[in-house]
């Protein structure tokens, strides 16, 4: 099977200015991914499914993930001439900004026909919050009608042209989406002190500590 | 509700079924099956609107046993997720934990040792005839063949789980595979219980047959049920057994060649119809041809250490990346797919469940069929909840 | 059914039936018979599911404590056997099966998640335990618990059963009139059940916050 810089030159010989990005993997794995545009995906999916040397007939997995919003401080070193004549001073400084944070959803394809695989597309969207859509597969692979579901319900992403977008493993006045890096369960429960930190200081906002005995004068 | 509520579906090689809807037919009765209902495998529904006898829509319904397996996955370290894989399908815990030791290998980049994929192999195999046993007993109930065929299998089962307990500590719940090899050494004692238990399935898989396939109610309740074609099949995700029967070769033994599988000798037996049938004959014959995969090995276990001896178990932290790795488990394609950021924890650990994606053309299959049908084809579908839910 | 001193002794009684005369008492024979003859609901929730039905098989056989009979119908059940995980989705609707259960009726619940939420405790799907809705009379621990164990379950179950007074403040709930036995069915919220527990059957555990761990 060809590389995956190959697929990507494959794909916009045919689908010039289509914006694929390839996403390198570091790991052993080594399974390297396509970035593409919502605009054009639903095109690339087919072309990869019914393209004779493709062939990719099936959808195996799908997958969101949510990547938060980034703070990340950028240190820039600048060079400032010293007023009273002396050398210039090279002073660093520091900036702060929001990388926004998107809802991603990862595609598994095989082929069954060719036995070659995987290749892992990924859609992106805009931001978390009020640009969550992105074109739906479902139309392209029927495998993804249940996961995409999935996926709206655990992350939130809107699928345009699924045909039965509904939350799939939730309740239907659900109002969170629990899979979200950011998402805060009800508490509702106690909680044991056990030694892992973060369930401890649950506990302690369930139960305050009891007052604490006056400390003995010191001598 | 009319006719206009009705959307068919329009996905290749799709059926769809239109309900005859005048003053003489009435209107159409919606039915809720399950939650609670003997026949759902757990706790699955299915919300079925029926045109006399006739389906004419099915929706399954979902989520009533989703325990946040995913999200419970992200926030523990990789080795505390393998008690966990236990519990998705809980009938398979040896090879689910193989799936999830194959995702986090490949992410990290470990060795197996030779030792330890040949007893992969075993218990997979071991695994593999422990489901379809239970699966073809779990349709016959279905059928309505209360019982018999049922406490057969589960006599076998038994007999399995013992071997499973004397090796892991426990019956189903095992957590014996670790990344770059198994928990503990089996026994000389162990592969001679378990090559006791090879030579002696076939006698019971002789016994279960001559019970059953070539039972005139079987056939009569079966042949031509829940038809699949292999387009749709292959289109929808299918794996495992129900996309075989449709008469795909399609096997990640042979297509992955994962572990040590290339090197033993075995056929993959294919349908030809796709039908109810088809998938219950699938399983019996597998069986067969898992017993061949089972002698082979035990008769070539090669000694050696059962870990990587560089594999850590504490503080693992694979490097930045991610990882998709699948088998083939009894039920189709398990696969996980993990992205790490250099922590401790998984940053996405995601479980690609095959119950869950097979039950898609569950409505395909049961369009124009009888309840009692839809029954008997989401028997022959096999689905764990814990596994289509998490 | 006086506090007086019973007129004859427990080694006397058995001595008796020793020699063939068998003397009981109207509750004796009474919880004897329901105790004998347990119907469970035919409900499996998860894993557990599993090992129940393997209870119910050729091994382990339940039938020898009179309790094979699993009843599809909560309607013709005594028992409720919580085996498994109770999530959030389904909690409504073990309340109702248990609302559906005709009087007397029993509730086991089988393995750590029925119990407590288990090893799925910190879950936003997963309801704590099946004792903030329902009132429980057996817990039996175990992930899942063996098939032994549910036996044993059962059996002190039968013990629970037979040792029940007829009549009195610790009569059975089907011989009252005074407390209500229908437990009320949590709603969908928008983010979790509403109400997230029954006060009328569990209260919160006292702090578990050890004073030098605070």
């Amino acid at each position: 099977m060809d590389t995956v810089e190959q697929l990507r030159d494959r794909l916009l010989a045919r689908f010039p200015g289509a914006g694929i990005t390839v996403v390198a993997n570091p790991s052993p794995a080594a399974q390297h991914s396509l970035l593409l545009t919502a605009a054009t995906a639903r095109d690339l999916a087919l072309f990869l499914r019914d393209e004779p040397g493709l062939q990719f007939d099936q959808c195996s997995n799908v997958t969101g993930v949510d990547w938060p919003d980034k703070e990340i401080v950028d240190t820039t070193k600048v060079t400032l001439p010293d007023p009273a004549g002396g050398p210039p001073k090279v002073v660093e400084q520091k900036s702060k900004r929001v990388e926004p944070g998107c809802l991603e959803v990862v595609y598994h394809l095989y082929s069954i026909a060719l036995r070659h695989g995987p290749v892992i597309l990924r859609l992106r969207t805009a931001n978390r919050t009020d640009s969550v859509t992105l074109p739906s597969l479902t139309p392209v692979w029927r495998s993804c009608e249940f996961q995409e579901r999935e996926v709206f319900d655990l992350f939130g992403v809107v699928f345009a042209g699924h045909p039965d977008l509904r939350r799939i493993l939730m309740w239907d006045g659900y109002q969170d989406h629990p899979m979200r890096r950011d998402y805060v369960e009800p508490d509702s429960y106690e909680w044991e002190p056990t030694p892992h930190g973060e369930v401890l200081a649950k506990a302690r906002q369930h139960y305050p500590a009891p007052a604490a005995a006056p400390e003995a004068p010191k001598p | 509700m009319s006719v206009s509520d009705l959307t068919p579906l329009s996905a290749p090689g799709g059926s769809t079924v239109r309900a005859v809807h005048d003053e003489f037919h009435g209107d159409l009765l919606e039915v809720s099956m399950g939650p609670h209902h003997p026949s759902t495998h757990g706790v699955f529904r299915m919300i079925v609107t029926l045109d006399g006898e006739t389906i004419v829509k099915l929706k399954p319904v979902f989520g009533y046993l989703h325990r946040n397996h995913e999200k419970l996955g992200e926030n523990t370290t990789y080795l505390a997720s393998m008690p966990y894989t236990d519990r998705l399908d809980y009938l398979n815990s040896m090879t689910n934990n193989w799936a999830y030791a194959v995702a986090v290998e490949k992410l990290a980049g470990l060795a197996v040792p030779e030792r330890a994929e040949y007893v992969r192999v075993i218990l997979a195999e071991l695994t593999r005839l422990l489901n379809h046993s239970c699966l073809a007993g779990f349709l016959m109930q279905d059928c309505g063949c209360s019982g018999t065929p049922l406490m057969y299998a589960f006599r076998e089962r038994e007999k399995i789980l013992d071997l499973f307990e004397s090796l892991s500590g426990s019956r189903m719940m095992c957590n014996y595979q670790r990344f770059g090899g198994c928990r503990v050494d089996p026994s000389a004692d162990w592969l001679a219980g378990a090559q006791r238990l090879t030579d002696g399935y076939g006698a019971f898989l002789d016994e279960f047959e001559a019970l059953l396939t070539g039972n005139e109610i079987l056939m009569a309740r079966t042949q031509g049920v829940g038809r699949l074609s292999s387009a749709l099949a292959i289109s929808a995700g299918v794996t495992g057994p129900a996309l075989r029967a449709t008469g795909v070769a399609h096997d990640l033994r042979k297509v992955d060649g994962y572990g040590v599988y290339p090197r033993f000798d075995f056929r993959v037996p294919l349908g030809d119809h796709g039908d109810t049938y088809d998938r219950y004959m699938i399983r019996i014959l597998e069986m067969r041809e898992s017993l061949k995969i089972l002698s082979q090995a035990l008769a070539g276990l090669p000694g050696g250490p059962i870990m990587d001896p560089k594999a850590k178990l504490r503080g693992f932290r694979p490097k930045a990346g991610e990882a998709y790795g699948r088998i083939e488990g009894p039920k189709g394609e398990i696969g996980f797919y993990l992205i790490s950021d250099g922590s401790a924890n998984p940053y996405r650990y995601r479980v690609r469940p095959p119950s869950f994606i097979n039950l898609t053309i569950l409505e395909d299959m049961c369009l124009g069929r009888t309840v009692a049908d839809a029954v008997i084809i989401l028997g022959s579908v096999d689905i764990v909840l814990g596994e289509v839910d998490r | 059914m006086s506090d007086a001193a019973p007129a004859i002794t427990q080694a006397e009684r058995d001595d008796l039936r020793r020699n063939g005369i068998l003397l009981t008492s109207l509750e004796e024979l009474y919880n004897w018979g329901r105790s004998h003859s347990v119907w469970p609901l035919n409900f499996g929730l998860a894993c557990c599911a599993i090992e129940m039905i393997a209870a119910s098989m050729a091994r382990y056989d339940i039938a020898r404590f009179g309790s094979e009979v699993f009843r599809p119908s909560p309607r013709q059940a005594d028992l409720l056997i919580v085996s498994g995980t109770v999530t959030k989705k389904m909690a409504p609707q073990v309340v109702r099966l248990w609302n559906q259960m005709p009087e007397p009726k029993y509730c086991i619940a089988m393995g750590a998640c029925a119990i407590s939420g288990g090893p799925f405790k910190q879950g936003y799907n997963v309801l704590k335990g099946i004792d903030r809705f329902i009132p429980v009379d057996i817990y039996i621990p175990g992930c899942p618990p063996r098939p032994e164990a549910l036996l044993h379950g059962l059996v002190q179950l039968q013990a629970k059963i037979s040792g029940q007074p007829l009549t009195g403040p610790d009569a059975p709930r089907h011989l009252r009139t005074d407390i209500e036995c229908d437990c009320p069915v949590p709603e969908f919220g928008a983010h979790d059940l509403e109400p997230p527990q029954n006060p009328a059957v569990w209260t919160p555990p006292p702090a578990v916050v050890r004073p030098d761990k605070a």
